[in-house]
C-alpha cells in the first residue's frame, strides 16, 4: 500500500515550502498514504466523453472597465502588518544565501 | 433567554422600543457567562457600543435604520473585519489587523447590524469539529464533552449559546451546515456565487460560500436578504432575486421532494435516520410527494472533494508566507528559508497534510489521475443532480451520518473525521443551495435534516424549509 514514501513527503514539503521535522515526516508518511489510497477511489468512475468543471454557475470572461478601483485602503495601510519595511515597502531576507 | 425574531429585534429598535446599546450588552454579557466554551476568539466592545448608540441616535432623529436595525451578529473569525484580529483560528494571522471589511460585513452594517465578536473555527476552516483551532476547541453548548461541528463551530455554538440572533459561516464541504446540525440550530448554504466572499479568507474558490446561521429560517432569509447579490470585488458573483424569501405562506401540498437512496443506506447512524423518515412522514402528511431518487456518484463525492479541495487549498495558501503580513520567522538566513520556517510555525497539522495533498494531485505525474479526473467526476456529479431534478424540485436527507461526537474521538484519523462531510460536499460540488433545520434528538443530541434544491432557486428552498420547520415543531 504504502505509495507515499518519506522521500516523496519531503519533495512535497519543499515544493508547498514547508520545512517539517523528522517525526512529522514519518507521521504525515502514513497519513497522507491512507488519504491517498482513498481518493483512488475516484479510478473506478465511468466517466467515458465528459469534459472537467472547474466553475459551476456558467459565468465566462467577467470583467470590468480598465480603470482605476478606490479600494479605500492606502499603502501604508497595508503596511501596518509587515513583518519588516523600509521606504513604504516590504523588506524581505535576501534571497541568495 | 432566547432572543426575538431579528425582524421583531430591528422592529422594537427603529421604533425605539429598545435599544441597540441594551442588545449589544446582553451579547457582551453573554459572552462573558459562556466562555468555558470557547466559542469566541475576540471581542468587538469599543466599536459595537459606539455603533450601537450611533443607532440609537439616529431612531432618536427619526432616521431610517435598516432590515436589521441594531440586532448583535457574531462573524467567524475568516471574516476580515475592523477593530478585532482576523486569525482563522491560526498562528500565522494571530497577529493580523484587517486593513478593510469582507463586503458581507459591511453590508450587513449598512443596514443596522452590529458585529459584536468574531467566533472559533477550525484553523483556515480545515475541518469538521473545530478541534484543529490553533486556540483549542470549541464545546459543544448541549454536552461540553462533544465538538460542537465545524468549521464553523464557534458560530453555531454561539447563536446556541443564545450569544446573538445571528452568526456568519462559511461552507466549503459543510462548515455551516455540519456544526448547524451537531449544535441544533439552522445553517444556509446559499447558491455558489450568491454572497460575496470578498474579504473572507480563501479556502477552496470553487466550492466557498458563505452563509448564516440562525435559530429560524426566517432569521437566515432575512441575513442573508442584506447579504446577497453581484459584488464588484467578487468576480464569481451572481444576480439575486428580488427577494430571497418574503415569508408568506407556502403549502407543502404537491411539491415534489426527492428522499436520496445514498444519504439513507450504508454508514448512517439508525438514530439520525428515525429522525429523518419521522419528519418525511410528518411532511408526507401535509400533501407532499415523496419520491425515492438516486444519486450514484454520491459515494465518489467525497473523494472528489478531497482532491479538488486540497488542490485550491495549496494555491490559495500560497500567499501566506510570511512576508507581507502574517507569522514571520526571524532566525531564517534567507528568503527561502524564511518562507518554509514561518510556514511551518503558522500552520496547524491539517492545514499542512491538506497543502501537501493539494501539491501531490496537482504535480505533473499525477495530475490527470487525480485533479482533472476529480474535476471530471465533478461533471458526473452535476448531471445526475441535474437529471433528478427534472423529476423533483427538492431533496431532502440528513446532514451528517452521525450527532456530535465526542472530542478527541477523531483527531488522529483523520478519514473518519472526514467522513463527517459526506452528505454535506456534494451540494458545494454542484454549487446548489442547502439547509440544516434541526429536526429532533438521537443519542441526546440534536440532528440536522438537510434540504437542498436546484442553483438560484433559494427563495423556493428558504420557504420550504420554513415549511418543515413548522411542521417539526
Amino acid at each position: 500500500m504504502s505509495k507515499i514514501s518519506e522521500q516523496d513527503i519531503r519533495k512535497l514539503a519543499s515544493l508547498s515550502k514547508l520545512k517539517l521535522s523528522d517525526e512529522e515526516v514519518k507521521l504525515y508518511q502514513k497519513e497522507l498514504t491512507s488519504i491517498v489510497t482513498y481518493i483512488e477511489h475516484l479510478s473506478e468512475a465511468d466517466v467515458n466523453g465528459l469534459a472537467p468543471t472547474s466553475q459551476v454557475t456558467g459565468l465566462k470572461n467577467v470583467t470590468r472597465a480598465d480603470a482605476l478601483i478606490d479600494y479605500g485602503v492606502s499603502p501604508s495601510d497595508l503596511l501596518k502588518n509587515a513583518p519588516a519595511k523600509k521606504d513604504n515597502q516590504f523588506k524581505v531576507k535576501r534571497m541568495i544565501a | 433567554m432566547n432572543w426575538d425574531s431579528i425582524e421583531k429585534i430591528a422592529h422594537d429598535v427603529s421604533s425605539g422600543k429598545v435599544t441597540a446599546e441594551s442588545l449589544v450588552e446582553r451579547s457582551l454579557g453573554a459572552i462573558e457567562e459562556t466562555k468555558e466554551y470557547n466559542a469566541i476568539l475576540a471581542v468587538s466592545k469599543i466599536r459595537a457600543l459606539e455603533r450601537a448608540r450611533e443607532v440609537d441616535q439616529k431612531v432618536k432623529n427619526g432616521e431610517n435604520i435598516g432590515k436589521l436595525a441594531g440586532v448583535p451578529f457574531i462573524a467567524k473569525d475568516n471574516f476580515l473585519t475592523f477593530d478585532t484580529t482576523t486569525t482563522a483560528s491560526s498562528h500565522m494571522l494571530e497577529n493580523f489587523h484587517a486593513p478593510y471589511q469582507a463586503t458581507a460585513i459591511e453590508r450587513l452594517e449598512a443596514a443596522g447590524a452590529i458585529m459584536v465578536a468574531k467566533s472559533n473555527l477550525d484553523s483556515f476552516a480545515h475541518g469538521s469539529s473545530t478541534e484543529n483551532s490553533a486556540f483549542g476547541p470549541t464545546l459543544n453548548p448541549l454536552d461540553k464533552s462533544k465538538v460542537p461541528g465545524g468549521s464553523s463551530g464557534g458560530s453555531a455554538a454561539a447563536v446556541a449559546l443564545k450569544i446573538a440572533p445571528f452568526a456568519l459561516g462559511t461552507d466549503t464541504g459543510g462548515s455551516i451546515r455540519l456544526p448547524a446540525s451537531f449544535c441544533g440550530v439552522v445553517g444556509y448554504k446559499p447558491t455558489y456565487g450568491l454572497v460575496s466572499r470578498y474579504g473572507v479568507v480563501a479556502m477552496a474558490s470553487s466550492t466557498d460560500v458563505i452563509g448564516p446561521i440562525t435559530t429560524s429560517v426566517e432569521d437566515a432569509a432575512v441575513v442573508l436578504d442584506v447579504m446577497s447579490g453581484k459584488d464588484q470585488f467578487d468576480g464569481t458573483t451572481i444576480d439575486r432575486d428580488l427577494e430571497i424569501y418574503d415569508g408568506k405562506p407556502f403549502s407543502l401540498k404537491g411539491k415534489k421532494i426527492g428522499l436520496v437512496k445514498e444519504y439513507l443506506s450504508s454508514g448512517i447512524d439508525e438514530g439520525v435516520k428515525k429522525v429523518v423518515l419521522d419528519t418525511v412522514e410528518k411532511i408526507k402528511a401535509q400533501g407532499a410527494e415523496i419520491v425515492e431518487v438516486s444519486i450514484p456518484s454520491i459515494s465518489l463525492s467525497l473523494a472528489c472533494y478531497y482532491v479538488l479541495v486540497p488542490a485550491e487549498v495549496s494555491s490559495n495558501l500560497s500567499r501566506y508566507d510570511g512576508q507581507r503580513y502574517g507569522l514571520s520567522d526571524t532566525t531564517a538566513k534567507n528568503l527561502d528559508e524564511s518562507f518554509e520556517k514561518s510556514r511551518a510555525a503558522g500552520f496547524e497539522a491539517e492545514n499542512k497534510r491538506r497543502i501537501m495533498i493539494g501539491t501531490y494531485v496537482l504535480s505533473s505525474g499525477y495530475y490527470d489521475a487525480y485533479y482533472k479526473k476529480a474535476q471530471i467526476v465533478r461533471t458526473k456529479l452535476i448531471n445526475e443532480f441535474n437529471t433528478v431534478f427534472e423529476k423533483v424540485d427538492y431533496l431532502i436527507g440528513p446532514t451528517a451520518p452521525m450527532t456530535a461526537f465526542e472530542i478527541g474521538k477523531n483527531v488522529d484519523d483523520q478519514l473518519q473525521m472526514y467522513l463527517a462531510d459526506i452528505m454535506t460536499v456534494s451540494a458545494n460540488l454542484v454549487g446548489i443551495p442547502s439547509i440544516s433545520i434541526p429536526a429532533g434528538n438521537a443519542n441526546s443530541m440534536p440532528v440536522g435534516l438537510q434540504l437542498m434544491a436546484p442553483q438560484k432557486s433559494d427563495r423556493n428552498l428558504l420557504a420550504l424549509a420554513a415549511a418543515i420547520e413548522k411542521e417539526i415543531e
